[in-house]
């Protein structure tokens, strides 16, 4: 029996103005997923991964998340969950993004336990206990007193993932998260989203890593021009393309 | 030859302190107030709201562009005859505190606006609400941004207090008037209340500094920050 579905999502669209970014997404992730948002940009994967936690409001569709409606269509009117179920599904589902968007005033120690404390309100000492062991496992436990402007990229995105973990999340969304990295500290952030794939984490990848992509990922969708224009695992994906837009990313983007 | 009268100094000088505890308690509580002003009109000001931006935004412009003196006249002297008496000293307060707010407002929407909005995101996508955003993520860095400004127009404003001399508050500048009247030794008494405004403004002036470095970080305070970079 396949596990429930932790993210349903169908009809999903998004327009600025004129521009329809998101043209009706339909889009399942099962616990323990590893999927992978592709394509190319401006093709509608950014957004739609922040439609998800409603960083960016879609403007009609369905989300479904751990068995809570986000989002449906009713009576032909589009209607949105109150702002405190969305803060609850947010806390279950954080995000990781390109940025880092470290809090700047604060250690790693305290922006990981930012979010326990203050908006899950568990007591201080558990969470500062948890907090250090996932800083230990993302590599960064010494530089639990470092602020943000003390640490390397790679560090700081490393800190920014356990800030994710100490949520206790279903599922976590990650936003390119080392298109902004310097190469050299690429590959320390892909260790860190392997382990959690292996710990058997929940995770939704928009990125530009075809190779890690490639080797991680159970289901990798190819988001274009607002659609889900195919969806597969990695071998289908890469190995017998069926769209010519598909065929011909993955020439470009394995070109170099 | 102009001849001193240094002998004028001790006998003076404690009404020209108890001038100047005026002028302190007038321009601490107008600060206390402007500051407190000038946040709410920012952050109504960013709240996206037309019927707040709107009125909030004439107020800011009204208040700059009239001359303090003819804000603190109007108040004291048009007021009253809308029913409104005020007495002189909280007349100042109140001509000080709204021309304070209105430059402060500018200065925290500044600040405000220079954070990071991806920090905003992070705070969201961890659950926190809009006024957790801006009690623990915005406002702690934004106001240590803007406290050097804040000081600087503490300093101006303990200054520009003398303005309420002409609505006939006994603060320094007063006391300073009112024994050249019943002297005519304007040299010194005017030198005097010179040297304590110069010393009000210096202590003031180390102090802000004293505060800012206390709310920076240790490794980024001047000096240690070759050794953070090395």
């Amino acid at each position: 029996m396949t596990p429930e579905p932790i993210l349903q999502i169908s009809g999903l669209s998004k327009s600025y103005g004129a521009l329809n970014v998101l043209r009706g997404i339909d889009l399942t992730v099962r616990q323990g997923d590893v999927t992978f948002l592709i394509g190319p940009s401006g093709g509608g994967k950014s957004t739609l991964l922040r439609c998800i936690n409603f960083l960016a409001r879609p403007n009609s569709g369905e989300i479904r998340f751990d068995g809570q409606q986000l989002c449906h269509q009713a009576a032909g009117k589009f209607q949105v969950a109150p702002e405190k179920v969305l803060r609850k599904a947010r806390t279950e589902m954080p995000m990781v993004f390109q940025h880092f968007n470290l809090f700047s005033h604060r250690t790693a120690l305290e922006n990981v336990i930012e979010g326990p404390v203050h908006v899950q309100r568990r007591p201080a000492r558990e969470v500062i206990e948890e907090a250090m062991e996932t800083l230990a496992m993302v590599g960064l436990a010494e530089k639990r007193d470092h602020y943000p402007d003390q640490l390397s990229g790679g560090q700081k995105q490393r800190v920014a993932i356990a800030r994710a973990l100490a949520m206790k999340p279903k599922l976590i969304l990650f936003d390119e998260p080392t298109s902004a990295l310097d190469p050299e500290l690429v590959s320390g952030v892909l260790d860190t989203i392997r382990s959690l794939a292996e710990r058997g984490m929940t995770l939704i990848v928009v990125s530009h890593e075809m190779n890690f992509a490639r080797k991680l990922a159970n289901t990798i969708h190819f988001v274009c021009e607002g659609i889900v224009m195919e969806s597969g695992a990695p071998e289908e994906i890469f190995g017998r393309p069926k769209s010519e837009r598909l065929t011909n990313f993955i020439r470009t983007v394995s070109s170099h | 030859m102009y001849e001193f009268f240094f002998v004028l100094i001790p006998e003076y000088f404690p009404y020209l302190l108890q001038g100047a505890a005026i002028t302190l308690e007038l321009s601490l509580i107008s600060m206390t107030l402007g500051i407190f002003l000038g946040l709410v009109v920012a952050l109504g000001r960013l709240s996206g709201k037309w019927w707040l931006e709107f009125p909030l935004r004439a107020y800011v412009e009204v208040w700059r562009d009239v001359p303090l003196i003819v804000q603190l006249l109007v108040i004291y002297f048009t007021l009253p005859q809308i029913g409104i008496v005020l007495p002189g000293f909280w007349a100042g307060v109140l001509g000080l505190s709204l021309n304070m707010g209105a430059y402060l407002s500018e200065v925290f929407r500044a600040a405000i606006q220079s954070i990071d909005v991806g920090q905003r995101e992070a705070g969201l996508s961890i659950g926190m609400s809009r006024p957790m955003i801006y009690s623990r993520v915005i406002l702690p860095q934004a106001l240590r941004i803007a406290i050097p400004t804040v000081g600087g127009y503490f300093i101006s404003l303990l200054k520009d207090s003398s303005l309420v001399s002409f609505i006939a508050v006994n603060e320094l500048l007063r006391h300073g008037s009112i024994l050249i009247n019943n002297t005519f030794r304007s040299m010194e008494i005017y030198l005097m209340v010179a040297m304590i405004y110069f010393a009000m403004s210096f202590v003031a002036s180390r102090g802000v500094i004293w505060i800012e470095r206390a709310l920076t970080p240790k490794h980024q305070r001047a000096g240690n920050l070759a050794k953070a970079n090395a």
